[in-house]
């Protein structure tokens, strides 16, 4: 035997010994656990990052915005439109320095094809207190199948650094308890 | 020079070494600790400011101090430390002269001056984008310029490790294979190579595109990118791994178990380790599930898979070479035996726990494709990284610099008793800090935050009250590692330029006791291995035990989410 600093001489490709082998086994085995998760949440999981995903033109996605934020308008925040889209509808989010645009209203219960992009540098959508985190890149768009499971107020902080003012860079999401029977809703 | 100046025979190991490679290796540990001493006052300026009782610096500075500490510690004083750690593993272990002396001098001069360009051009704020620089943030070009010159200079540097493994075997200056660390350094060298060629096919396109001469795509970016940001930790990682069964060896005689077993492991680093940029990239909006899960998981884990077996075969090796020695007792008295009072040994067994146990589970749990959701760029992120980077890799290179000080530069260590504490100080402050940080992140709290109160926001954010108490925690851990950085830092500069010489045939002095008594040489051919490794055993099913728990509740947090797909 020798240590790892002395150069073994003759032939060293020889069999492990048995309880080497045993955990090199155990190891592989647990791999394949870990690989074998991802697939199997794709098809009973009901939390996948998958979404759909497209290039977009910045003003392009703004322009998209403005006309979601028109359409559905019911309020002002903090000088921040509310929107309050019928459920199974495609919710328009965008990140700029250094706001979250518009305030979202929606129910429980509903599913929602939430689009994220930026009209500028990276940032990153984070649902507090939920914990659920997407990065929104500028020229991507990110359209996300979302399903709130509870009623309350949320928060959407920025988690991409963004800038001087990241840390100010917080939106709003409302969901509604009374969620009227919707088509497309939970699926 | 003549031959017999050009070479010193070392007292405790007996290897021949070339004065150029003793050079080399202090200049590039001299560049790396300068590094250490930057980011580690940057380190402490950033935690006395998230620690939001404190909230030490304005938001301006804070970014731009977060800038420093990633770059001087993540890039400048590991990269430092791992080209002295080629050379060691070449030209000392090897006992063969450096290939090409006056291009490591090229590549060092490259490497210094590209982090001086960075350092100015980030303290003057003209570079304030964090570490990652995510385009279209925009840095001021000699930033971009600075990072290609350093990482030119560490390529130079990694190409005259090969040709010096070329010179060793041509002139036979050892016989057989080459021991195991170097091999292990050598798949370090190997993806260092990988790694800088993705740096330059990311730096030299921002360079260009800062100057206003080509576009860039932000996800392209941001892929390429991690190839050089991922990879560069998995240089860490196999370095790590090398000194690990370097300390083994020096500090109690550890022995390899199995070359092959080994050796296979660090091969799999080198296949797999390429497609870890994916795992930063889970829920980004440019790429595919399928590509997500296949990459992310370095082809089905068998990176990991590399890791477990080392996190195996490391510990088994260093109780197999007690049990040789007479520290046979029930399943622990090899551990309990082993000499903890030596700053390499605790060095080491401290890096490899916090490695595996805390940096590796979080590691491969937040690198699920769909955990990944309520794991990124929250505290769980920088929580993992710091119990990898900080806990498993800076704390092995500091207890090797223990033996590095005395071996190279002949001198016996300052402040010695203080030093026989470091890595106690460091590994438990590390510790509460990365998981208080982990358990932070867990609630949501982001990462690269200035402010969690939100005081300038339009709408408040509300924590669970328990996270308060937690950032507390996590400051206390900080500063605690934090005292044991300084204690690092303190006593290697003072050993160096102010130190006592080591006395050729000292009795006494104050370095580890291994280096006046090496451990004895194991036996030649094969011993009876029944037995030998049943403690370890015991050791990784508590591991995997705990590994399956933390995976699992992930799992089960995660379940309790908004639906999303």
């Amino acid at each position: 035997m020798n240590t790892g600093l002395k150069s073994p001489t003759g032939i060293w490709w020889k069999p492990a010994h048995k309880a080497e082998r045993i955990w090199v086994q155990i190891a592989f085995a647990w791999c394949m656990v870990l690989f074998a998760m991802m697939p199997l949440w794709h098809l009973k999981g009901a939390q996948n990052p998958s979404g759909i995903r497209a290039t977009v033109v910045p003003n392009d996605f703004a322009k998209r915005t403005y006309e979601f934020i028109n359409t559905y308008k019911v309020g002002d925040d903090h000088g921040v439109p509310v929107v309050e889209p019928p459920p199974g509808s495609d919710v328009y989010l965008m990140g700029r320095m250094w706001a979250w645009e518009p305030v979202l209203r929606l129910r429980k219960g509903a599913q929602y094809t939430l689009h994220l992009s930026s009209l500028d540098v990276n940032h990153g959508f984070s649902l507090a207190p939920v914990n659920l985190n997407f990065q929104v890149v500028p020229g991507y768009d990110y359209g996300l199948r979302i399903t709130p499971t509870e009623a309350g107020e949320f928060t959407i902080m920025c988690n991409e650094f963004c800038g001087i003012n990241h840390h100010a860079m917080v939106g709003r999401v409302i969901v509604l308890d009374d969620a009227p029977p919707a088509p497309g809703g939970d699926e | 020079m003549t031959a017999a100046t050009a070479f010193r025979t070392c007292p405790t190991t007996g290897l021949k070494v070339h004065a150029q490679a003793d050079a080399l290796i202090k200049a590039n540990a001299v560049a790396a600790t300068v590094s250490l001493l930057i980011g580690g006052v940057a380190a402490v300026l950033v935690l006395l400011t998230r620690w939001q009782a404190v909230h030490l610096l304005p938001a301006d500075w804070f970014y731009r101090i977060l800038t420093v500490h990633g770059m001087s510690m993540l890039i400048f004083f590991i990269i430092f430390f791992e080209m002295a750690v080629l050379y060691f593993a070449s030209a000392v272990m090897l006992n063969s002269r450096v290939a090409a002396p006056m291009l490591g001098w090229l590549g060092f001069a490259l490497m210094v001056a590209g982090a001086l360009l960075v350092e100015l051009m980030m303290w003057t704020g003209k570079a304030d984008v964090l570490f990652t620089s995510y385009v279209p943030l925009k840095a001021h070009p000699l930033y971009y310029l600075g990072i290609i010159l350093f990482a030119v200079g560490a390529l130079v540097a990694t190409c005259l490790f090969f040709a010096t493994l070329v010179v060793a075997k041509r002139e036979r200056t050892y016989q057989g294979s080459v021991p195991l660390v170097t091999f292990g350094a050598a798949t370090a060298a190997i993806i260092a190579v990988i790694t800088l060629l993705h740096g330059a096919a990311v730096y030299i396109p921002t360079f260009l595109w800062s100057l206003g001469l080509m576009p860039m795509d932000p996800e392209v970016y941001r892929l390429i990118w991690w190839g050089l940001g991922h990879s560069s930790q998995q240089i860490n990682v196999a370095a790590m791994v090398s000194i690990w069964y370097l300390l083994g060896g020096l500090t109690i005689g550890a022995v390899v178990l199995n070359e092959k077993i080994s050796r296979s492991a660090f091969v799999l680093y080198v296949l797999f380790i390429s497609m870890a940029s994916a795992h930063h990239l889970l829920v980004d909006p440019g790429f595919s599930p399928a590509w997500k899960v296949w990459n992310t998981s370095y082809a089905m884990y068998l990176a990991v898979l590399a890791s477990m077996v080392h996190g195996f075969t490391v510990p088994a090796g260093m109780e197999a070479g007690m049990r040789i020695r007479g520290f046979t007792k029930g399943l622990f008295e090899w551990l309990r035996k082993a000499p903890w009072g030596d700053p390499g040994f605790s060095a080491l067994v401290f890096s490899v726990i916090i490695f595996g146990f805390l940096g590796g589970i979080t590691g491969v749990t937040f690198g699920t494709e769909q955990i990944n959701i309520i794991a990124h760029n929250t505290l769980r992120i920088p929580g993992h990284f710091h119990a990898t980077v900080v806990g498993g890799t800076a704390l092995a290179f500091m207890g090797v610099t223990y033996y590095v000080i005395p071996l190279i530069f002949r001198k016996q260590i300052a402040f010695y008793p203080l030093v026989r504490l470091q890595p106690y100080f460091f590994a438990i402050g590390m510790t509460v800090f990365s998981m208080a940080m982990t358990f932070a992140g867990t609630f949501g709290v982001p990462r690269r935050h200035y402010d969690i109160s939100f005081s300038s926001a339009p709408f408040a954010v509300q924590f669970n009250p328990a996270v308060d108490l937690i950032i507390g925690v996590m400051a206390v851990g900080g500063l605690l590692a934090s005292l044991g950085g300084g204690i690092y830092i303190l006593s290697t500069v003072w050993s160096v330029f102010f130190g006592k010489p080591l006395p050729v045939d000292a009795k006494v002095a104050a370095v580890p006791a291994a280096i006046l008594n090496p451990p004895k040489e194991p036996p030649a051919g094969d011993v009876e291995h029944k037995g030998l490794t049943s403690g370890t055993l015991v050791l990784v099913a508590v591991f995997l035990v705990c590994f399956i728990a933390y995976y699992f509740v992930n799992w089960k947090l995660l379940s309790a989410v908004w639906r999303v797909g």
